[in-house]
């Protein structure tokens, strides 16, 4: 056992190996050819990980944001010598009177989504957590909307709010309210898909939040409760501070998973009517794929807008990580 | 734990990660070599947009038989219809295209403009014989980029069973009044008046030109006061209960579906629902869409064109010219179009398909009389002025905006 023993930290092996070659610790074995093998498997052991980044993030993201810089028309598209022309694309996006409205409805979307999902999924972790009979049972019921497929669950929303012979609407004919046009009405068509998102979304702060939960000790809470901490207070100031890290992520994760929410919409209302439930996401996709002539310079811009949000919000996390652990 | 095991351990992990990167390559590679079809590979792609189709049916039993006669080998891709035109534009840029590729037939001029497809005049393709207002979807710039396989139209569907309880005379439906009056009379009966399709896509304003058409209005000119004529006529039937509110929500296979239910006195639908109208378990009529003053509004035409895309080897357009003359030879076009319950192309065929089948008279009839939507020479001005059709309809029938407003910002945004 008297060869080098490798640093833990791999950055640093390679330049170390220089002076391993000048100074060979005494050992059996060629020593000239192990340094430079050593540094071969270390870049083949890179070679995966950065082919994989390169193929699969670096080349797609450097191609969306080449196709937003340059004039595409579907002559260009196919024969590669589309002209560039710098940010043209992103201020037809700005100028186009249907960004504001998307803007909002992004944020709208967003942030009631998250909100309630993280309420609701908290509400339903911590009730879970008392571990009654046929808990477990019930958990996994809730489960269902994670595991079904994104287009059932969209299409079993979109028919259980049809106006004519949708079931909401036969539910609230029964107890003497009118129709209301939950997918064709521009006042209903965004909070129909919200409520839409939030029941798929629910399942997953519920497992995430469940098992942040479990990681709280019980010592504590029964501390709590000799000092007389009722259980409101129990949760306000147990459950809720140690959360907190849970809380972070889940609210990260969900953002990202909410902000390019695609599926449910465009399944439900296509965007519309008349744009009311719009979000980038939506127009992105509407810009590039969703006529007979695609626009794909704006559609890419829009959605590298929504990259560069999801980016920000990432950031503001890692900030807010580093801020906690000093 | 000596070096040499180390060594060894070091080695084999290098070797399994290289392995990994060649296999990574090997399979981009391998896959960069399919582009590069030699004359002599036997095989010819077709991209078709009919998924619906599997192995066992006569339209896939087709395309081999006509690859057996050309002597080649056929590998055939379905794809779902609203996806091939991006699908080929992506495969175009790959340099990648397939050998046959029949396609929707406004999606003609845009993949045209965009240089994927030959005309007739490199791939020496035989078009006289089709129908000028069908072949007509496929032209742009006076140039012919393909050949139709089959047509089909929109008309009315009409429930008799319906009309009989409301005291409705199909007869008398002759124009917008009649045919509004009689819907007033089947709500009175407690029946439901007429389904549509005005969803935001492109489907949506397939089923609006009629209208529009009949109005007498035209696509250069959305905002003109025929138009908000007949976008009123949609919005008037809505708020007075005659069209359900689902419409703006419907395609044309929920619009048939709540006609299948029995409740409905008209639909608006295609020639592709005549199988499924026979389903239906009630007693149907056809009737063409009346114009707004009678006669009969121009339709537009639905189908597919079978075209050729462009290759870098220029020799395989021979044998792709044989495939596609083989596909629509007479009896070929026969019986696909009675796959697909499509009216043909050619009066030839169509009059051997009303010999066969006297129900499709009123449907040839309409396919006469309809207008391609690319026609004109829109070309690709087309999908940016029916994006905003369907946006108008759907603004309208919302109530965010009056028709006429609909109609106006669709015409400045159009332009």
């Amino acid at each position: 056992m008297k060869q080098t023993t490798h640093p833990p930290d791999h950055r640093s092996a390679g330049v170390r190996h220089g002076a391993a070659t000048v100074a060979p610790p005494p050992g059996p074995g060629p020593k000239r050819r192990r340094p430079t093998s050593t540094q071969w498997a270390a870049w083949a052991f890179l070679a995966p990980v950065t082919l994989y980044l390169t193929l699969f993030y670096a080349y797609p993201l450097y191609r969306n944001l080449d196709l937003s810089l340059r004039n595409y028309t579907v002559r260009s598209f196919v024969q590669g010598d589309a002209p560039f022309t710098g940010l043209a694309n992103y201020r037809k996006v700005f100028d186009d009177p249907t960004f504001a409205p998307a803007l909002l409805h992004t944020a709208v979307f967003t942030a009631v989504c998250l909100v309630f999902q993280y309420a609701i999924g908290l509400a339903l972790a911590v009730f879970f957590h008392q571990n009654f009979r046929l808990s477990a049972t019930l958990r996994a019921l809730f489960l269902v909307p994670w595991l079904l497929p994104l287009i059932v669950s969209a299409s079993t929303w979109s028919w259980m709010l049809n106006s004519e012979s949708g079931i909401v609407n036969a539910a609230l004919h029964a107890i003497g309210i009118g129709p209301v046009n939950w997918l064709t009405s521009p006042s209903w068509a965004l909070t129909s898909v919200i409520t839409a998102n939030i029941w798929i979304g629910v399942p997953f702060n519920l497992v995430v939040l469940y098992s942040g939960l479990q990681s709280i000790p019980t010592s504590l809470y029964e501390a709590a409760a000799i000092d007389g901490a009722n259980a409101w207070q129990r949760f306000w100031r147990v459950t809720f501070p140690l959360l907190r890290p849970v809380s972070a992520i889940t609210l990260l994760l969900g953002l990202i998973y909410t902000l390019k929410v695609f599926d449910i919409i465009w399944i439900m209302t296509k965007g519309g009517p008349a744009d009311s439930s719009t979000t980038f996401a939506t127009w992105s996709y509407q810009l590039g794929f969703g006529n007979l002539l695609p626009a794909f310079g704006p559609g890419a811009a829009v959605g590298n807008l929504l990259v560069v949000a999801a980016l920000v919000f990432g950031l503001v996390y890692v900030r807010v990580q580093r801020k906690q652990s000093l | 734990m000596n070096s040499s095991s180390r060594q060894r351990r070091l080695t084999a992990a290098a070797i399994t990660a290289l392995a990994v990167a060649v296999t990574a390559t090997a399979c981009s590679s391998s896959s960069g070599s399919t582009d590069t079809k030699g004359a002599g590979s036997g095989t010819y792609t077709i991209w078709d947009p009919y998924p619906q189709f599997d192995k066992t049916s006569d339209w896939v039993k087709l395309l081999d038989q006509c690859g057996t006669k050309a002597g080649v080998k056929i590998k055939r891709t379905a794809f779902d219809t609203s996806d091939l035109g991006n699908k080929t534009l992506l495969a175009a840029q790959q340099g990648n295209s397939p050998d046959l590729l029949i396609v929707d037939n406004p999606v003609v001029s845009t993949l045209a403009e965009a240089g994927v497809l030959t005309t007739t005049d490199d791939n020496k393709l035989d078009t006289s014989k089709v129908d000028p207002n069908l072949l007509a979807a496929g032209q742009s710039g006076g140039k012919t980029y393909g050949t139709p396989i089959g047509a089909n139209t929109l008309a009315l569907y009409y429930n008799k069973k319906v009309l009989k309880e409301a005291g409705v005379d199909i007869s008398s439906v002759k124009d917008w009044k009649s045919l509004t009056a009689a819907l007033e009379k089947v709500k009175k009966a407690g029946k439901k008046g007429i389904t549509f399709s005005a969803i935001g896509t492109e489907e949506g304003s397939f089923q609006f030109l009629p209208w529009f058409w009949g109005a007498g209005a035209k696509l250069t000119q959305l905002d003109s006061s025929q138009a908000v004529s007949a976008l009123s006529l949609w919005k008037d039937w809505q708020k007075n209960g005659y069209a359900p509110n689902s419409v703006q929500n419907n395609t044309q296979t929920t619009s048939w579906q709540e006609f299948a239910s029995g409740d409905y006195a008209f639909s608006e639908n295609g020639t592709w629902q005549l199988a499924n109208a026979k389903k239906a378990g009630f007693d149907y009529g056809v009737l063409p869409i009346p114009g707004t003053d009678g006669g009969n509004a121009a339709a537009p035409t639905g189908g597919e064109f079978v075209t050729i895309p462009v290759q870098q080897d220029t020799g395989r357009y021979a044998t792709s010219q044989k495939l596609v003359t083989c596909l629509t030879s007479t009896d070929n076009l026969y019986n696909t179009d009675t796959t697909l319950s499509y009216v043909a192309p050619t009066s030839e065929v169509q009059d051997k398909q009303v010999a066969a089948n006297a129900d499709l008279k009123p449907w040839v009839d309409a396919v006469k009389a309809a207008e391609g939507r690319t026609s004109d020479d829109l070309g690709t001005k087309y999908p940016k002025i029916s994006e905003q059709m369907w946006k108008a309809v759907q603004s309208a029938l919302s109530g965010s905006k009056s028709p006429k407003d609909a109609l106006t910002s669709a015409q400045a945004a159009a332009k």
